[in-house]
């Protein structure tokens, strides 16, 4: 058999193999909207971190780290330590919004903005700018299944028809299955990310060089600039560092797909260890960036950093060991790929659709269009993989940008009596406005802070000035704002 | 609406990792010391990420003995 075939036939198995699991965990369950977007609401602790584990690692930190540790070199270490804060962050907010989730019967992020603000026009921006900012994300995922594919077939099956074949299993996959058994296929991508980061990240340095010191020590004797910020680019130094960072970690549980997850946890405090644990998991980050960085010196001048990783572990191994690598790397696209759609669905028929449009929809009928929407999302981010250029690192900064405006209306929402919708709406607006304009034309990071942050100060400084204006509700007016309470915790 | 906020000395702790790996970057971004082979910013943040977990435990000690006394209170 030749190379190409043998690595395509282990990513074929492997992939193969997580669809068995997913279909076997979704089938003996009957799906109703609950079941398919909160999964009933039953995960425990150790579902819970398959399936935040299985949102976090994605292609983005599998290729795109890499790549960045390749092309930009220093700046990469913001990764390292916006996930680590980002979970410090969430040890704070998600056991209350996992609180109100529960008291309320919350399914998604604008369900939570409905609920505190009383207002459906802004839980269907929330839900607007919610789904057109995990498209990047989504589109991120879909490019990083080209590359794997591409390069695993020995360029034998182009980037854009990898890409089309991608998209169809995928959007097959969450057609029929939902939330549960995307936690499940999280075990087997799991297992093999952490087995793939560490043989690549101790295999290649070692092959190259030796081990992780020397290779260190080659690339700072040629190239001691790359190791620091701002690395191999000008504008990416400490200020955009410390914003970027800021940014990056208020707007991670910001994410629409992270809130929803939230709601399948069994309690708060599941959430709470959750954090506790997990940014110890960041640590297999660190072996890609070695990897990045092997490969500075090693295959100098490739078109594209995010075919680093890739490229060179077709040149340091067996093709077999490539499959099982680009096998891993295809589930940790499919897997944060599945959830993202499924989010994006239900919140676009659920949030916009039905209070806007259709109000006398049924649950079941939310349900069937959402799995329409599923090959709409398909694709849109289909054809914006196939027609950008853009970096894996920089998507997800851009995804960022905009959910982390999220973040005032939450956090104050949760803790802050006076914030009214106003203030909210308004500062939402002017968030999002200012990163669509900072980065439409070009000017991310502006003159050295990152984009995302400097609207979501603007952001913050419009919420509160306007609460602070609007007279403060009356105890009576505000339970009224709440919407219907728990039925269950009646029952 | 509006939930308790979360105990003082337990936000505390999370603002240690924050002035540790993001807002102290300019102390620590360099290559030497070299630490086990790595360059002196990469080990900094590898170190702070079990640091994190540390400080994030001794929170939830914190949250939880807040949460007994409350019981014990009502």
């Amino acid at each position: 058999m030749s190379s190409s075939a043998v690595s395509m036939a282990m990513i074929i198995g492997i992939v193969g193999l997580g669809v068995a699991i997913g279909f076997l965990a979704g089938v003996r369950r009957k799906m109703n909207l609950e079941q398919w977007t909160v999964g009933g609401r039953g995960f425990g602790a150790v579902l819970m971190f398959l399936l935040m584990a299985g949102e976090i690692y994605t292609t983005f930190s599998f290729l795109g780290a890499s790549g960045w540790a390749y092309s930009r070199g220093g700046p990469t270490l913001y990764i390292l330590a916006y996930v680590t804060l980002g979970y410090v962050v969430s040890f704070f907010i998600l056991p209350e919004i996992w609180e109100v989730g529960r008291k309320y019967r919350l399914q998604t992020q604008s369900d939570f903005f409905n609920m505190r603000y009383g207002n459906k026009y802004l839980a269907a921006f929330v839900c607007v700018v919610g789904v057109t900012f995990m498209i990047p994300y989504l589109q991120l995922q879909i490019t990083g299944l080209g590359i794997i594919v591409n390069v695993a077939s020995f360029d034998g099956i182009g980037r854009t028809p990898a890409m089309v074949i991608s998209v169809v299993l995928l959007a097959a996959f969450v057609f029929a299955s939902g939330v549960r058994a995307v936690a499940w296929i999280s075990v087997l991508k799991d297992v093999l990310m952490v087995f793939a980061a560490l043989s690549v990240g101790i295999g290649i340095p070692y092959i190259h060089y030796g081990g992780i010191g020397p290779m260190f020590s080659a690339l700072a004797e040629a190239r001691p600039a790359h190791l620091t910020m701002p690395g191999a680019t000008a504008n990416l130094g400490h200020t955009w560092y410390i914003s970027t960072v800021l940014m990056t970690s208020l707007g991670f549980t910001m994410w629409p797909h992270a809130f929803g997850a939230t709601f399948t946890a069994k309690s708060g405090d599941t959430l709470r260890r959750n954090a506790v644990v997990m940014p110890l998991y960041t640590i297999t980050l660190a072996f890609i960036f070695f990897v990045g960085f092997t490969a500075v010196l090693v295959v100098p001048g490739l078109p594209d950093g995010d075919l680093a990783l890739l490229t060179i572990a077709r040149q340091s191994f067996p093709a077999w060991l490539l499959g099982v690598i680009g096998g891993a790397g295809a589930l940790t696209a499919m897997v944060p790929a599945s959830i993202l759609m499924l989010t994006a669905a239900t919140l676009f028929t659920k949030n916009l659709y039905r209070p806007l449009f259709a109000p006398a929809m049924t649950d079941d009928q939310v349900a069937k269009m959402a799995r329409t929407m599923v090959v709409v999302l398909s694709v849109i981010s289909l054809y914006l993989a196939t027609h950008s250029s853009a970096t894996l690192v920089s998507l997800l900064i851009l995804g960022y940008a905009g959910v982390s405006q999220f973040f005032p209306g939450v956090v104050l929402g949760l803790f802050w009596k006076r914030v009214a919708m106003p203030g909210v709406f308004a500062g939402l607006v002017a968030g999002v406005g200012t990163v669509a304009f900072l980065v439409l034309t070009h000017q991310d990071p502006f003159l050295g802070w990152s984009a995302g942050f400097l609207a979501l100060c603007l952001n913050f400084l419009i919420t509160a000035i306007l609460s602070l204006l609007t007279p403060a509700i009356l105890p009576q007016q505000q339970t009224q704002n709440l919407t219907k309470p728990n039925e269950r915790a009646i029952a | 609406m509006p939930v308790k906020k979360p105990p003082l000395l337990a936000l505390l702790l999370g603002l240690i990792p924050f002035a540790a790996m993001c807002f102290s970057v300019a102390l620590w971004d360099r290559i030497d010391p070299i630490i086990l082979g790595i360059p002196f910013n990469l080990a900094w943040l590898l170190c702070w990420i079990v640091l994190t977990t540390l400080c994030l435990w001794a929170a939830l000690r914190v949250s939880a003995a807040r949460e007994k006394n409350d019981d014990g209170a009502s």
